[in-house]
């Protein structure tokens, strides 16, 4: 199945290849569709390819990395 | 008559055929709806809209629907009040209230958005609609899905108030209550209205959806006399409101029925999820995302969707944003209902204690025209204000301890 998540980085893990590690420690194939880096903060847009268990694994294993992780719609909960 | 072109790309200008879809498949950029303003020159006229019952669909040709709406036909149209009083309480001159927690049926603004998503999703054939919410959205679907025969789905936090869960529920809606961490409750949702034939309204069918919140601006606008006011002051979550009611003010002046006045957008969030207002005031674009935490919990976006395009909008505009305290928010709640008589939600007061402060500032220009966006009703978060009113004086039923009471009141 394909994820279209947004990844946040953070001053401290926005200058890892974190990308790279996820695509070659899963079975997932990521495909980079939008990024902005700045100085204290980065944000890439990635879509996901994979089976869902991995996917799963894949996405517990970047939040262990500093990475936010959201689906590109942001916030889906409104008031 | 529709004038609807497309569904376009905010980011990289792409577009695309009107369908039930909310992101660019090039660069995962927010789609928007956009319409031919050309084919309705000279015929959309002030005259014809006031001919019109007064509901929110008498701007009709200015939503994204195909004919008349087939949910919340009755929909909108609340009251602008002149606040006098308020006035004096400030210090200003002119300043107004659009009062949508009288919104019909679920006092608040979201049955505004609703009524489009749904008469969208009719049009687009679905029959469950769904939306995952802390209170306003969830009501507004659950009802408006009531009366209209379709089926619901709404998501919860599992925590939520009892009120809110009955503000729901009573509709006869699927109600989910989910539990874990917010990401998980986003990436969840997200991935139901992906996966489920089902119309989320703000999920896949939220171009849609949003342009429903440009009805109040509409409104605010003919009320006044046909002008736009100098200065608005709106709530932000997501931020798409305060998108919106710009973007109606444009589409009023591009087609001839109001003159520019240069209208000024402000921006209203709470201290405890201010992650708009912050950029704003910080003078950059980028929005970080941060952790909730207020009474006003119908504000609380930590991540919002459009809050890049809503810091444009206010800076452009050369209007401003600010955040207030919770103990602000409850003041402003109390100002409003004794200088008013209206009753607000935590939202409300959250609009008008960032009017106080930007008007203490000199942001906000005293001289000028102000319309303050009261989005909803004061019944729906009365635990916000339990503590703040006066209980009342316990007496015996004889006149003589109430002659007792009204002699200490200074009234005998
Ligand atoms: C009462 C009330 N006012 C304002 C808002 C803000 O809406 P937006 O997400 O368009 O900024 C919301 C919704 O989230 C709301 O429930
Ligand atoms: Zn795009």
């Amino acid at each position: 199945m394909k994820l279209r998540l947004y990844l946040t980085f953070d001053e401290s893990s926005v200058t890892k290849p974190v990308i790279w590690q996820l695509g070659r420690d899963f079975d997932i194939v990521t495909n980079i569709r939008t990024a902005e880096v700045k100085e204290h903060m980065g944000l890439v847009g990635l879509e996901l390819e994979g089976d869902e268990a991995t996917l799963n694994a894949g996405i517990a294993w970047l939040k262990t990395q500093g990475v936010q992780v959201e689906p590109i719609e942001q916030d889906v909960i409104e008031g | 008559m529709s004038i609807v072109r497309a569904l376009k790309c905010r980011e990289c200008g792409q577009e695309y055929p009107i369908e039930p879809t909310h992101v660019c498949e090039f660069c995962f950029g927010p789609l928007e709806v956009v319409y031919d303003y050309d084919k309705l020159q000279g015929k959309l006229t002030r005259e014809l809209i006031a001919s019109r019952p007064q509901t929110m669909w008498r701007y009709k040709e200015l939503l994204p629907v195909d004919g008349d709406p087939t949910v919340g036909a009755q929909n909108g149209f609340t009251p602008l009040v002149r606040a006098r009083n308020l006035e004096k309480a400030l210090g200003v001159s002119e300043l107004y209230i659009k009062n949508d927690s009288v919104c019909y049926p679920t006092l608040s603004f979201k049955d505004r958005v609703v009524s489009v998503a749904l008469s969208k999703a009719v049009e687009f054939g679905f029959t469950t609609v769904a939306c995952a919410s802390t209170g306003n959205l969830a009501g507004s679907v659950a009802a408006n899905a009531a009366a209209a025969g379709l089926a619901s789905y709404v998501f919860i936090p599992h925590d939520l108030e009892q009120g809110k869960i009955l503000g729901a529920g009573i509709f006869g809606t699927k109600i989910i209550g989910i539990k874990g961490a917010y990401d998980d409750v986003n990436r969840l949702c997200s991935e139901v209205a992906g996966k489920y034939g089902w119309a989320f309204v703000n999920v896949n069918v939220r171009p849609f959806y949003a342009e429903g919140s440009k009805s109040l601006g509409y409104e605010m606008m003919e009320q006044l006399g046909w002008r736009a006011p100098k200065q608005v002051v709106v709530p932000m979550a997501s931020g798409s409101l305060c998108t919106k009611i710009d973007k109606s003010i444009k589409e009023f002046v591009k087609l001839g029925l109001i003159e520019d006045a240069g209208t000024r957008m402000f921006g209203a969030q709470a201290t405890g999820c201010s992650p708009i207002s912050r950029s704003v005031k910080e003078q950059t674009d980028l929005i970080h995302p941060v952790k909730a935490d207020t009474i006003a919990k119908s504000l609380a976006i930590g991540n919002p969707a459009d809050g890049f395009y809503a810091n444009r909008v206010i800076r452009d505009s050369g209007g401003w944003a600010e955040d207030v305290s919770d103990a602000e928010v409850v003041a402003a709640m109390k100002l409003l209902a004794e200088t008013e008589g209206i009753f607000t939600e935590t939202a409300g007061g959250v609009t008008l204690g960032v009017t106080k402060k930007l008007i203490a500032q000199g942001k906000l220009n005293r001289d000028e025209s102000i319309v303050v966006c009261v989005t909803g009703n004061g019944l729906k978060t009365q635990e916000a204000v339990l503590e703040a009113i006066t209980p009342p004086r316990i007496i015996e039923a004889n006149l003589k301890d109430f002659d007792q009471l009204a002699a200490a009141d200074g009234v005998a």
